[in-house]
């Protein structure tokens, strides 16, 4: 990786952290701990699932978020207000400009997993006063969310790059909802016929699929991953990403800047 | 070698929301500057400069043409660790410092860690930035901001660079020290490419002008070949308040301002001049050879009126230079 890369990925993380977006972490910290307190006073045995439940939907729920929203103003807000005339007139290439800004908001969203998983783990040992071994499949999930975030944020990306932060947000978004279903979308064009038939075979296919990222409940009942899983699902990850930012890439490449 | 050679480089955009019509923003123009030049780029709004600058740094893709920047195509990301750029009303990352700015793009330009200490408080006060340690770039005036443009533009010691306006919202003194600083960057063998349209500016400092209106280059050379247009007119200049009869016979153009006269006449009446106001004893100050200001230039062969901004964009030309 070029150092060019690293020092415009440094400087996207110092945004984030300068925007406050790290504040996000107080509204999680008071979630928790609220949903915390109010389980392990009023059930005997669901505290557990509860919390892990909790922490991780609220997890990936914030980071999907923050990847959105940040996302979507990557390369548009810079275009918008020309600050890329100082940075792309040095020698960057336009392309370690868009993988730079890639890395920048994903380490952001891993940082900040990161602190919130802390505040999982603390939350769970308060309700169940000690760890147990299905706790470590804890980790998978959350690698999952962070293979989850890397796919918003090149589909961010990838928007923020032809279209307004508006539009951006809303395929953005969209394209979320939609992948949370995929899995739903596939059954569905199973027993479809004709053009709908077709039509969602496509659709179920080309939008990410969120659904076999998501394990929370699974994990949160303890039940454990296969190791095929974890490698599939990390190799759909990459392909995608990698798919997404070529495309936000060969786009950005061909721009003429306002 | 030529620093900086535009081999027909042209502009269409596409404009309208819904139905796309072409609007040309730069005819095909080629243009060459020498190294060691401060040169100016000279046009009223909208001729032009702008885009020629963007389309030299790889802003925007031109319709047609190329360019050669030190030698090198001008899309070569090599030569950019050599030239500098100051954009037209520059934006930064406002939640940077003026030292962090400085410091990323130092990094970006591939300058070292120990050059990078020395080199940004080298710069910042050069551009007379020097009480802004820990203040953030959105608190930055207009002004400021432009001082913090010039000194990007220079920090990594580029040989070559593209200034949109430098003086554009500078003060008086701000305007001079970006003047001098031109005037150092080419003793120090560098290249100065400048658009403006603060024609004293130009007058002032450069080597050679291009003169752009709607896109198409007007005129190319040094001021004095674009001024010396006024064939066999001198100025002269005397101090009273009143214009001798044996100066009025030759029909000179006079104005009276506080307690000194400026006439123009043929330079074959001048003796006669000089011997009227000796008659009346009056003290001669100057008899220089007129010549047409950039000013009326502009006025009068691209038949536009210059807006008279806040800048001083005509003023500044004052009349009949001589
Ligand atoms: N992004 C754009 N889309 C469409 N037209 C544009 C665009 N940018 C510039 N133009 C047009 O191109 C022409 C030249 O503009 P340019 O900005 O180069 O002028 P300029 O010489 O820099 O003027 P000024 O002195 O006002 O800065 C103008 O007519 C302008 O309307
Ligand atoms: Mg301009």
């Amino acid at each position: 990786m070029s150092a060019r890369i690293l020092h415009i990925a440094k400087n996207t993380f110092r945004e984030a952290v300068r925007d406050r977006v790290l504040y996000n972490l107080i509204a999680f910290a008071l979630l928790l701990s609220g949903a915390a307190i109010l389980v392990s006073q009023i059930s005997i045995d669901i505290e557990r699932l509860v919390v892990v439940n909790l922490g991780l939907t609220a997890i990936s729920l914030f980071g999907v978020l923050i990847a959105i929203f940040i996302g979507i103003g990557l390369v548009s807000k810079e275009i918008e207000k020309r600050t890329l005339y100082t940075v792309l007139s040095r020698p960057v290439r336009r392309w370690e400009f868009i993988v730079g800004k890639f890395f920048g908001l994903a380490g952001t969203l891993v940082v900040n997993t990161l602190f919130m998983a802390i505040g999982v783990f603390g939350a769970l040992l308060y309700v169940a006063h000690r760890f147990s071994r299905p706790d470590a499949w804890i980790f998978v999930a959350l690698y999952f969310i962070i293979l989850e975030f890397l796919i918003i944020c090149s589909l961010s990306l990838l928007f923020s790059s032809f279209s307004s932060p508006l539009l951006s947000a809303v395929f953005a978004f969209s394209l979320f909802v939609i992948g949370s279903f995929a899995n739903d979308l596939r059954g569905f064009a199973g027993v479809a016929h004709g053009f709908t038939r077709w039509f969602a075979t496509a659709a179920a296919y080309l939008v990410p699929n969120f659904s076999t990222l998501n394990v929370i409940s699974a994990v949160a009942h303890q039940q454990p991953l296969g190791a095929h899983l974890i490698l599939q699902n990390t190799l759909y990850a990459l392909f995608y990403t990698v798919a997404a930012m070529s495309g936000a890439v060969l786009i950005f490449e061909r721009r003429n800047l306002k | 070698m030529a620093a900086i050679e535009i081999l027909g480089l042209e502009k269409t955009y596409m404009v309208g929301f819904w139905r796309k019509r072409p609007k040309r923003a730069l005819e095909p123009l080629h243009l060459t500057v020498d190294e060691g030049e401060i040169f100016g780029f000279l046009g009223p709004n909208g001729a032009g400069k702008t885009t020629t600058l963007k389309l030299l740094m790889g802003l925007v893709f031109p319709t047609a043409g190329s360019a050669r920047i030190l030698g090198r195509e001008w899309t070569d990301p090599q030569i950019k660790a050599q030239i500098g750029f100051l954009p037209e009303q520059p934006y930064f990352y406002d939640y940077l410092t003026a030292h962090e700015l400085l410091d990323y793009y130092g990094q970006l330009s591939g300058v070292s860690a120990p050059d990078r200490r020395h080199r940004i408080p080298e710069v910042l006060s050069h551009v007379g930035l020097t009480d802004v340690k820990g203040i953030q770039l959105r608190k930055f005036s207009k002004g400021m901001l432009q001082r913090v443009g010039i000194a990007q533009a220079i920090l990594h010691n580029p040989r070559l660079v593209f200034f949109d306006e430098p003086m554009s919202g500078l003060d008086p003194l701000g305007r001079r020290e970006v003047r001098d600083l031109m005037e150092q960057l080419k003793r120090e063998g560098k290249t100065v490419f400048f658009s403006t349209h603060i024609l004293s500016d130009a007058e002032a400092l450069c080597d050679r002008v291009a003169i752009i209106h709607k896109g198409m280059l007007r005129s190319v050379g040094a001021i004095e070949e674009l001024t010396s247009t006024v064939q066999g007119k001198v100025e002269v200049v005397w101090q009273g308040t009143n214009v001798p009869a044996g100066v009025r016979v030759l029909s000179a153009d006079c104005h009276v301002t506080g307690d000194t006269v400026r006439g123009i006449i043929n330079e074959n009446q001048q003796d006669a001049a000089i011997d009227a106001l000796r008659r009346e004893r009056m003290r001669l100050v100057s008899i220089t050879p007129l010549r047409t200001s950039l000013e009326t230039y502009f006025v009068e062969k691209l038949q536009v009126r210059c807006e008279s901004t806040s800048e001083n964009t005509v003023g500044a030309a004052a009349g009949t230079r001589v």
